[in-house]
């Protein structure tokens, strides 16, 4: 066994994963990386890309045994381009391939019959919910999942870590000639971040389309340099589950309470100035802090420099009311999203890469100032779990979160102290997807805990009204009405590996009994 | 799910219970408790729960603790939990019985 920087006890190597890279620490200073030479197939004059099925791409792809093949979540809970593709494939009794999906989601649950069926024997995902995630939790993948992180993923891919052979990008709208985007067609979704890596590291790149133009497709969000093939399918998702129509700041006072508080740590931090940068998360909770931010810059009169993330019509008002110079976008999370990233030039589409990606010139999430986050669990080493809950069942994952922890200046955990009986603070999360050193301040609504790292902010928050409190009183407050919870059980097996953004393995998932 | 059965003991005065009643929801940190009258005399409890794994123990006993406070016999409770904390639960029995007397 070998140890990570945070105690965590990993065996040196798993089978099916690998060596394992212990996590030392969120900054490492071995700075010099490389990114992969692609072996790829050169278009030649009047060589033609459009075919006429998913059935003949698959029969000119060659896809065999033990391939890894490539999915961008921007279709989210509508997406039926996963289900359409492993369909094909496990009819052809292609077995042991690596499904490499940014995002899992429940509408993927047809993975699971083919993952009993060992079609799929592995999966590497940022994030994952439903069928499929409970279905690896209880041991029936058949290799451990690999999580990873938004930065981590686009970082994986480039370096080589992850090699894809076939990327199949689901585009809301594509011309003859492979040039993709989302913004027009019945099937948009906006950015397209998740898949550029996909796009320009794999072997070949397929577009799937329920929406094929006339050459050229404008704008081009990714290029006709990186396509193969462009098949038209008749639906690539349904628009219900790809965006929301609108995205409501949350009315539950405990949460409106929550945002409060959080809004005054920003202020208090200093952080509140022209040029200021912010990111959220689209939970009611991340949104209403938002809220509460406008209010404060509207009144003292400052104007950002940016926002990132995924993007909602929120932030879209924030810019149209002139709160942020720019947007950063790598996903649309609604309609109102899509339609300024579509009409707006300060709205500005970066890849995953750009966005989180540690092994590059420099991701946004260095230039973030005020990163909102959530938690499932946090311990009082500020390690926190969004990762699985706290039955031991994988129900999420990193997405941007420890990428974007890693990068803010100010790194905030907004949380209930305690959900449906069970405490948030614990002595040691269940699985620990960002380290504490990334988290600065965690708010809840009985009480306030600065990272003792963080003197500098604990000084200025003591001149505060604020309830400040060790995170260790936190967690005895939660208890006291809670009560203590009894330590889940789970057997040795290892069922997902989380790796760092870095990628570096910052712990494991056991199955659960 | 679990099912618990304790039996009568002699030595107290017991009060039965005589038709079904309900007490509590289905919302987050509340339980709804659902009590019945039976023939065996015994106390029966059916749980579920969402944090059966961390606290169905206490539960469990929150339960039956109110039950013989009350001093009943003869009951079938069927508890669903959605996280709700002990004088939460105590509180539905409660309710739950006296509606049911």
């Amino acid at each position: 066994m070998i140890k990570t920087v945070l105690g965590r006890e990993l065996p040196a190597y798993i089978e099916g994963y690998g060596e394992v890279k212990p996590f030392q620490g969120a900054v490492s200073n071995e700075r010099i990386k490389t990114r992969k030479a692609v072996k790829l197939t050169s278009v030649i004059p009047r060589d033609q890309k459009v075919l006429a099925s998913l059935d003949q791409a698959l029969d000119k792809l060659n896809i065999i045994d033990g391939m890894t093949i490539s999915f961008h979540h921007h279709l989210r809970n509508g997406d039926h381009v996963l289900n359409m593709v492993l369909e094909a494939l496990a009819k052809r009794g292609i077995k042991n391939l690596t499904v490499a999906a940014s995002s899992i989601f429940p509408i993927h649950a047809p993975l699971v019959e083919h993952i009993k069926n060992e079609v799929v024997t592995g999966i590497v995902a940022n994030y994952m919910s439903g069928p499929v995630p409970e279905a690896i939790s209880r041991g029936e993948l058949k290799k451990p999942a690999l999580m990873q992180t938004h930065g981590g993923r686009p970082r994986a891919i480039e370096s080589g870590d992850l090699h894809i052979d076939v990327a199949f990008i689901a585009a809301p709208t594509a011309d003859t000639y492979g040039n993709i985007n989302g913004v027009e067609g019945k099937s948009a979704c906006g950015a397209l971040g998740y898949a550029v890596s996909d796009a320009e590291y794999a072997d070949k790149t397929v577009v799937i389309t329920d929406n094929l133009v006339p050459y050229p497709a404008c704008p081009i969000e990714i290029s006709q340099v990186f396509i193969d093939y462009v098949v038209q399918v008749e639906s690539i998702g349904d628009p219900r589950g790809i965006v929301s129509g609108t995205t409501k700041i949350t009315k539950d006072p405990v949460a409106l309470l929550i945002a409060r508080m959080a809004a005054q740590v920003i202020q208090a931090s200093g952080l509140i100035k022209d040029g200021m940068s912010f990111q959220t998360g689209a939970g009611g909770t991340s949104l209403a802090v938002a809220a509460e931010l406008k209010d404060i810059m509207k009144r003292e009169g400052v104007i950002g420099s940016f926002a990132a993330g995924g993007i909602t019509g929120y932030l879209v008002e924030m810019l149209e009311e002139g709160l942020f110079r720019a947007l950063f976008d790598v996903q649309c999370f609604d309609l109102e999203a899509i339609k300024s990233y579509r009409n707006n030039k300060q709205h500005q589409f970066m890849s995953a890469s750009m966005y989180g990606n540690p092994h590059t010139k420099g991701a946004v999430v260095n230039n973030l100032d005020i990163m909102i986050l959530g938690a499932t669990e946090i311990d009082i080493a500020f390690n926190v779990n969004v990762t699985t809950g706290s039955d031991g069942v994988i129900m999420g994952g990193s997405g941007g979160h420890s990428d974007t922890a890693a990068g803010a200046k100010l790194s905030i955990v907004v949380t209930n102290l305690m959900k449906a009986r069970l405490p948030i603070i614990k002595d040691k999360v269940t699985t620990i997807t960002t380290p504490g050193e990334s988290i600065d301040v965690v708010v809840t609504e009985r009480g306030i805990a600065v990272n003792p790292r963080r003197v500098d902010l604990i000084e200025k928050l003591r001149k505060t009204e604020l309830p400040l409190l060790t995170i260790e009183e936190l967690k005895l407050k939660a208890e006291k009405i809670t009560g203590v919870p009894k330590a889940i059980k789970t057997s040795d097996k290892i069922v997902a590996v989380v790796e760092y953004r870095d990628g570096s393995v910052i712990d494991v998932v056991r199955m659960v009994d | 799910m679990f099912l618990i059965i304790v039996e009568k003991s002699n030595e107290v005065i017991y009060i039965k219970i005589t038709k079904i009643a309900k007490a509590g929801t289905l919302e987050s940190n509340d339980i709804l408790i659902m009590v019945m009258p039976n023939d065996s005399g015994n106390i029966e409890l059916e749980l579920e729960s969402i944090v059966m794994q961390q606290f169905g123990d206490v539960i469990e006993q929150v339960i039956l603790h109110k039950v013989k406070e009350m001093g009943i016999e003869g009951i079938t409770i069927k508890a669903q939990d959605k996280g709700a904390l002990d004088y939460t639960i105590g509180a539905r029995v409660e309710t739950a019985i006296k509606r049911a007397i």
